[in-house]
């Protein structure tokens, strides 16, 4: 309930109040599970049947702006079904999520193609993202140089090198402020000086009154961008606290 | 004080909600630069790596005439063909090529772009009237090619060829109301893009694509009343009409309004049930 963060709000507004959230999948399954006596039935006959997958069992937590929120927990905890959740793409089978705007997962890959030259994608990319023809031009040196690929501008995309494309696509999504930004591991790409340039932009999104949801693997980055780490299991909260309390806690247990 | 009534206090909304139809529709309006680009696009990178790269949007269309019109121009024998077969197929073709286009991949413009959908949020209408700009712009090219063959069969320009640009403008939102109402379909049912083809194919035979309707059945007044109502037929017909001259090419006045009012009911029909689902897309269950 709210009495976990309500402490520690310094007067800050809410962003994201996230209440009591269940989230339920229905999934066709193909075959069944295995059990020794129906093997030999199983094989002659195939059945479709349909399995509830329950990812999130009532989470419930509160967000304020500027916070930086670092999301945990092992494969399969359900940390992306809660971030899906939290742009409104998965449905909440119970509960409801609340924000002052729609958040928006850092990504803009999906809105590019990969036969057009960079100079066209950063166009049609900041389109997608909602911004005019005019913010465009203002920002596509900026955006240009932060991707680090000037001399490689006016070639498709398709000839860029992994790297690139990465911090193309990283480049052209942090180009919008965004109020509430959810980045789903998307410090793991790039070389280590890019890396570094991404964790200070994260960084300066939240500065400007932003809010951040960090999904990540890696304990180092979520350390030196978030001021809170929420940790996942099994669907369920675990955790909610500042980052070196949770990190701990959290490395106990996978000892 | 639960966290929903401390929400509503502090002026949040509750996400994945639907807009209203209006600022809904505001919102597309807004996204206007993003539609027209992502179709031009598009264009550009279908065509790119092709050796003749844009002449395909104009090369296609004119072998397509071409096959249709040496095999049904064989088939039907010279007393069934109407007068000026080659430019009545081209018309009949290019018209068609615009409206099963946008039909058939119309209908995918969601569900082929699900990651698109997933990672952005954007009115997702943008996409399905993104798909009909892009036909558009390359059917634009087309009747420009079927009036320089019109031409070139000796017929002299007149004034009212400048009615191609309402008939056009009307197909184009019949066509848009068609994707929206396909667009969300397959959404619900997959298995429809396996039957589209099939109905293309129906409305191509049945349309008069490549045969004179009123000459084959102009003395069956069913078929003739069901020609009249058809709008592809219609669409087909008033095109015709207007570029070429002759008693093959006469029609009643009341195609326009009946084109007309298939367009715009098509159109509201579709942008409505198209919204209905906004937040239903992209979800994957």
């Amino acid at each position: 309930m709210a009495e976990t963060t309500d402490g520690a709000n310094d007067g800050r507004r809410p962003a994201v109040v996230v209440d009591d959230v269940h989230v339920e999948y229905k999934v066709f399954g193909t075959g069944k599970r295995a059990s020794a006596d129906e093997k030999a039935r199983k094989l002659t006959k195939r059945r479709r049947t349909t399995r509830t997958v329950h990812a999130l069992k009532g989470v419930s937590f509160t967000v304020y702006e500027g916070d930086s929120v670092g999301v945990i927990g092992s494969n399969g905890s359900g940390k992306s079904t809660l971030m899906r959740a939290i742009v409104g793409l998965t449905p909440t089978s119970q509960g409801a999520i609340y924000a002052t705007s729609r958040p928006s997962m850092l990504g803009v890959g999906a809105a590019l193609l990969r036969d057009l030259s960079g100079e066209r994608n950063v166009i049609l990319g900041g389109l997608a993202l909602g911004l005019t023809l005019d913010e465009i031009d203002a920002k596509f040196d900026e955006i240009v140089d932060f991707a680090g690929i000037r001399d490689f501008i006016d070639l498709p995309m398709r000839t860029y090198s992994s790297g690139m494309t990465a911090r193309l696509k990283f480049a052209i999504a942090t180009a919008r402020e965004h109020e509430i930004l959810i980045v789903d591991e998307a410090l793991a790409v790039g070389d280590k000086r890019f890396r570094r340039r991404s964790e200070a932009r994260i960084r300066q999104i939240r500065d400007n009154a932003g809010t951040v949801f960090l999904v990540s693997h890696s304990m180092q980055s979520i350390r030196d961008t978030c001021n809170r780490v929420i940790w996942i299991n099994k669907g369920e909260l675990m955790l909610d606290g500042k980052p070196d309390e949770v990190i701990e806690a959290y490395e106990e247990s996978m000892q | 004080m639960s966290l929903a009534e401390f929400a509503a206090r502090e002026g949040l909304h509750k996400v994945g909600g639907r807009p209203p139809i209006g600022s809904y529709l505001v919102d597309v309006w807004r996204r206007r630069a993003f539609i027209y680009s992502l179709s031009r696009f598009r264009i550009e990178a279908e065509n790119g790596r092709n050796r003749l790269g844009m002449a395909w949007v104009v090369l296609k269309p004119l072998i397509q005439a071409a096959v249709y019109g040496t095999i049904f121009g064989v088939l039907l024998g010279r007393e069934n063909r109407p007068d000026q077969f080659i430019l009545f197929l081209v018309i009949g073709v290019f018209f068609f090529e615009y409206f099963s286009s946008c039909f058939a991949s119309g209908a995918k413009s969601i569900t082929s772009n699900t990651n698109l959908v997933q990672s952005l949020s954007f009115p997702r209408m943008s996409l399905p009237l993104a798909l009909v700009t892009q036909r558009l712009l390359q059917f634009v090219p087309m009747i420009v090619i079927a009036i320089v063959l019109v031409l070139a069969f000796g017929t002299m320009p007149r004034w009212e060829w400048l009615l191609l640009i309402p008939l056009v403008a009307l197909f184009t939102v019949f066509n848009a109301g068609l994707t929206l109402i396909t667009a969300r379909l397959t959404v619900h049912i997959r298995d429809l893009t396996q039957l589209l083809p099939f109905i293309t194919r129906f409305f191509f035979y049945t349309s008069g694509t490549f045969f004179s309707v009123e000459r084959r059945f102009g003395g069956n007044e069913t078929i003739m009343a069901i020609a009249d109502v058809q709008p592809i037929h219609e669409f087909m017909d008033l095109a015709r009409s207007v570029l070429l001259t002759g008693p093959d090419y006469v029609v009643e006045t009341k195609y326009w309004a009946y084109s007309a009012a298939w367009a715009f009911a098509v159109l509201i029909i579709g942008t409505v049930y198209f919204w209905a689902a906004e937040e239903r897309y992209g979800r994957d269950d």
